[in-house]
């Protein structure tokens, strides 16, 4: 295909007939997934298998092999799609390759053990539509990653790419751009929730010779991963949505910010911007409208402080990332003292979709407050682990239940942490909550960037308020008091209670020092840092209690206050766990009952996983003694 | 320049555009405590004990009277009990470090705090900047600097510039508020030794001794 | 273990010496060499003309510097929420058993760099490590001995 440098709308346009022109949806394709889990989960050895397999059948270039971003279903990875059909194959290995292609592109047969399995009615499923993973999601956003390769232009042009961009280009005045997100009534993504039309009416309204416009891709939020997945699977569209922004805003320069610790993102994003240069989708005088455009990517160097507006601006300029406070605002005084509007990866990316269906179609999605969809990441203690993109307002039990597929191994829900480290644990008793920025913040908790981690039985509160405390502590700047000393002193404090050395009046202190930390920090990890201890202590007092008082972790799962013992009675004496302990804490022999060695014991937990099930002959136990071991002479079996 | 009229703890105050809650309350005698604030130095707002309320079109928040730029009807407050009792946990918070420091003692007389409320961990030094930002913004010189984040954070002179530049100068010594002896400590330790016996070990450029994690 | 001044000055060349690009000219040292001797840091100050104050303040700052040779093996652990909740730090531990160097070490024989990063966004797949760049999903602490003996 030539690679004209495309200087009109009309031969933008031409351009796409000539691409649709050469697919032919009826064409057997088979698309793959690669994002960076399912790197984890071997998805370039399958792709190297299915190229072999296909040459070994003589069927190249009859069978389009596509590579497609992440679908989502991480937990299922990697996912194979067989089109035109539609077939999807969950947990695709390298020696199932031969299989599919044998079998599913010769004899049209489906290979039912690569199909989904309903957990609870054994039913299998072919279609990715009908997985009620997915069946349960409204994917506006994050629908295109399945279906294009990111790096390639021609692929998204294909699904209608840069419509939006001509759109507003040739049809709308900036006003009337800014009037339709407003209209829309889009919040930022990427934590706050700040109208993000507003925000770019401030930016347009500052008067300046120069202004900049961001992405922020520095997703820092533990068990976050939305922001990866759309600027790996789908770059263009980022780019799409900050283009127009420019234009609305009066930029011409844009800074796309992105964390190191994504090396496929910065790849991909990187074939992305030199493609768009080539045909002239970026630069000068862009498609005869007279808007000039370029951006620069900059990879964060590993700092989350850095996904706070200000913190990312001086990093930008190669300073310690250490925010400034507001006012002034980015809006009036942002990058080199100018102008500049920073938005987050999912917010940009919702912006062609607003262009395109108009701040009708997305308004009348969500709820009064929160409009369009939110992509959340479902993680931890759930069944169906993955992205998630789902209408606003829909009840937080839909998504644990129907879309996750509730806990594993019948475990019993405790809470689900949501916003990352400055959001908050929400317990069963809210669970039918309807999932939007304010009912989030109306019971402690906070949208954030969308995490959303599950926690079950097994899981500590306070070691997990002591998680973020820890992590917070990692991250802080340092730069004032009551972040760098309140953070510290708060986690000594919960260090030691999760050790077991908590004392009276801890849980006082605690709320004392949270107060000002709140109240006094610079920026917003400082002032929303305590918000994991205040949340926990408002719906799991007990168990901070529990640790305080009785010296007990009712999880079972705060090392220095649990012991593992075994059950003399349901002990048969078969070695598993003796032969599996790092730490040779088990006695016992043949036919003999065995006997932890309380003093020798890492608390690893190596032993209950090796115990067999129909045993389940060892335990944990907190607060209460540990019986004495039973007589050498009495083990015998 | 136009004139701005706010309110700080019922006082009507004329200010002018630009000038912050400080600058303001002092026209009219109201003295505001700060640890990090210096005139000569950009306004840095990092130990906090400036904090005061301000309530503005109807929003009220803590905001660091340092930093926080006068607006047309700004009502202040600079002594309520919450004000207080933040001023205090802050104390506590910095007297951890430096127990014996006389600006301390003296708000924590003030503030009823107890230096002995969290354990020491006596660095000597509160990171109030001064010495960092008087030798970078007023002598130009950047012989001394940041290390690292957060509660790891400290300050460390650059060998190669300290031993040209701090003889003849010393002139952070005097601005410390924990007394200049951690200043004068860490200096001796940095120019005794000569770039070329640097410890090998680290790369830091400090007198780390080896020990900066990096 | 000097790295050469003409391969700094080229890197620093690719960001047309540029003072805004030094976070970007450092990674791109660091990823070049694994890590930044004061040699190359000196050179950095005197072609962009930054304060070695700030340089130094910089490298301390961001997690993906290190101021000391690293292993040839380089093993992050991600210790993000989702991870955590799986036993992220059970994992942590059984390396550190196994390598015998605790997170942010880096053993005698320069053979592995332990390191823990605060959430690689592979979420899903929690616990996860990376080693040398390669995604290690789902592990084990009972894993970790037989993962990490085929590196040399």
């Amino acid at each position: 295909m030539l690679m004209p440098r495309i200087h009109t709308p009309a031969e933008l346009e031409e351009f796409r007939k000539q691409i649709l022109s050469q697919r032919d949806d009826l064409r057997p394709c088979i698309t793959l997934c690669s994002g960076s889990a399912c790197h984890a989960t071997g998805s370039e050895k399958v792709a190297a298998a299915i190229v072999e397999e296909l040459e070994n059948h003589g069927l190249t270039g009859q069978v389009e092999v596509r590579r497609t971003g992440c679908h989502g279903f991480c937990e299922q990875g990697p996912i194979v799609v067989i089109y035109p059909e539609g077939i999807c194959y969950l947990k695709v290995k390298p020696e199932d390759v031969c299989e599919i292609v044998s079998h599913t592109f010769k004899e049209k047969k489906l290979v039912e053990r690569l199909l989904y399995v309903d957990p609870t009615t054994g039913e299998r499923t072919a279609h990715e539509h009908d997985i009620p993973f997915y069946k349960n999601q409204q994917r506006l956003v994050l629908g295109l990653n399945r279906k294009i390769n990111p790096q390639s232009l021609e692929d998204y042009l294909a699904v209608g790419g840069y419509q939006a961009l001509v759109k507003a280009l040739f049809n709308m005045t900036p006003d009337e751009v800014i009037g339709e997100v407003k209209d829309a009534k889009l919040r930022g993504r990427g934590g706050a929730g700040f109208p993000s039309g507003m925000k770019w009416e401030f930016a347009r309204k500052a008067q300046s010779d120069q202004k900049y416009v961001i992405v922020n891709c520095d997703e820092g939020d533990p068990g976050a991963y939305m922001d990866r997945s759309l600027m790996e699977g789908n770059p263009y569209t980022v780019l799409e949505g900050l283009m127009i922004g420019a234009y609305a805003i009066g930029a011409s320069e844009g800074y796309i910010y992105v964390r190191q610790e994504y090396p496929l993102a910065v790849e991909n994003l990187g074939v992305a911007l030199q493609k768009c240069e080539e045909y002239g989708l970026l630069g000068k005088n862009i498609l005869g409208s007279g808007f000039d455009f370029t951006v620069k990517v900059h990879r964060g160097a590993g700092a989350f402080i850095c996904g706070e507006e200000t913190s990312l601006l001086q990093s930008l300029e190669g300073k310690p990332g250490e925010p400034k406070p507001r006012p002034p605002f980015p809006a009036n005084k942002g990058l080199w003292g100018k102008p500049t509007n920073i938005n987050n990866v999912e917010t940009w990316a919702n912006i062609p979709l607003i262009i395109n269906q108009g701040a009708k179609f997305y308004s009348s999605v969500g709820t009064e407050g929160s409009k369009g969809t939110k992509i959340f990441s479902l993680v931890g203690k759930v069944n169906n682990t993955g992205l998630v993109e789902v209408p606003m307002g829909i009840p937080l039990r839909d998504i644990i239940y129907k879309i996750g597929g509730g806990v594993p191994n019948g475990k019993k829900f405790k809470a689900v942490q949501t916003g990352g480290p400055s959001g908050g644990c929400i317990p069963e008793e809210n669970l039918d909550i309807k999932v939007d920025f304010d009912e989030l913040m109306s019971i402690g908790a906070m949208m954030g960037s969308g995490g959303m981690i599950v926690m079950d039985e097994d899981t500590c509160l306070v070691d997990i308020a002591r998680y973020f405390l820890e992590f917070l502590s990692d991250e802080s700047c340092g730069k004032c008091v009551p972040c760098r000393e309140g953070i510290r002193q708060m986690l000594k404090v919960m260090t030691a209670i999760t050790k077991g050395q908590g004392k009276e009046g801890d849980i006082e202190l605690l709320e004392n020092m949270a107060m000002a930390t709140q109240n006094a920090a610079l920026c917003a990890l400082g002032k929303t840092a305590p918000n994991p201890v205040l949340s926990t202590l408002k719906y799991f007092r007990h168990e901070y209690e529990a640790h305080i008082k009785e010296k007990r972790c009712p999880a079972l799962s705060c090392k220095e206050l649990i012991a593992f013992h075994i059950d003399p009675d349901k002990c048969k004496g078969c070695g598993s766990c003796l032969r599996k302990c790092p730490a040779t804490a088990i006695e016992g022999g043949k036919k003999t009952i065995h006997v932890i060695d309380q003093e020798k014991c890492t608390k690893c937990g190596t032993c209950i996983d090796a115990c067999p099930k129909n045993f389940a002959a060892i335990s944990k136990l907190s607060g209460v003694p540990v019986p004495a071991p039973i007589p050498a002479e009495a083990r015998g079996l | 320049m136009s004139e701005i009229v706010l309110t700080i703890d019922g006082k009507e105050v004329k200010a002018q555009e630009g000038m912050t809650i400080v600058d303001a309350a002092k026209t009219v005698g109201i003295s505001i405590p700060t640890l990090c604030h210096h005139e000569k130095l950009e306004p840095y707002g990092a130990c906090r004990i400036c904090t005061v309320e301000a309530e503005s079109r109807g929003r009220k928040q803590m905001v660091a009277a340092c930093l926080y730029p006068v607006e047309q009807d700004l009502v202040v407050q600079t002594r309520t009990e919450k004000v207080a009792q933040i001023r205090k946990v802050l104390v506590e918070q910095m007297m951890a470090h430096a127990p014996d420091s006389p600006q301390l003692l003296e708000l924590a007389k003030e503030y009823g705090a107890d230096r002995n409320r969290f354990e020491k961990d006596p660095s000597f030094c509160i990171l109030c900047g001064l010495c960092v930002r008087y030798c970078k913004e007023v002598k130009q010189k950047n012989a001394i600097g940041y290390l690292d984040r957060g509660p790891r954070r400290e300050i460390s002179f650059i060998p190669d510039v300290a031993a040209r530049e701090c003889w003849d100068c010393k002139e952070c010594f005097e601005l410390c508020p924990t007394s200049a002896l951690q200043a004068a400590y860490v200096l001796t330790g940095a120019i005794s030794a000569p770039p070329e016996e640097e410890a090998a070990g680290c790369a830091c450029s400090s007198d780390c001794g080896g020990s900066c994690s990096g | 273990m000097c790295m050469d001044i003409a391969r700094i000055d080229q890197i620093i060349d690719n960001h047309n010496a540029e003072e805004s690009s030094l976070i970007q000219i450092l990674l791109d040292i660091q990823t070049q060499h694994h890590w930044l001797p004061k040699q190359a840091l000196d050179r950095v100050s005197e072609r962009l003309d930054v304060p070695m104050s700030r340089i130094q303040h910089i490298t301390t700052f961001y997690k993906a510097f290190s101021q000391v040779p690293k292993g040839r093996h380089e093993v992050h652990v991600c210790m993000g929420t989702a991870c955590h909740v799986r036993g992220a730090q059970r994992v942590l531990d059984a390396i550190s058993d196994v390598t015998g160097i605790k997170a942010g070490e880096t053993d005698a024989d320069l053979k592995f760099s332990l390191e823990t990063v605060n959430c690689l966004g592979c979420c899903a797949l929690g616990p996860v490590m990376v080693v040398d760049g390669e995604y290690h999903g789902n592990v084990a602490p009972a894993q970790m001995a037989d993962l990490l003996k085929n590196y040399e």
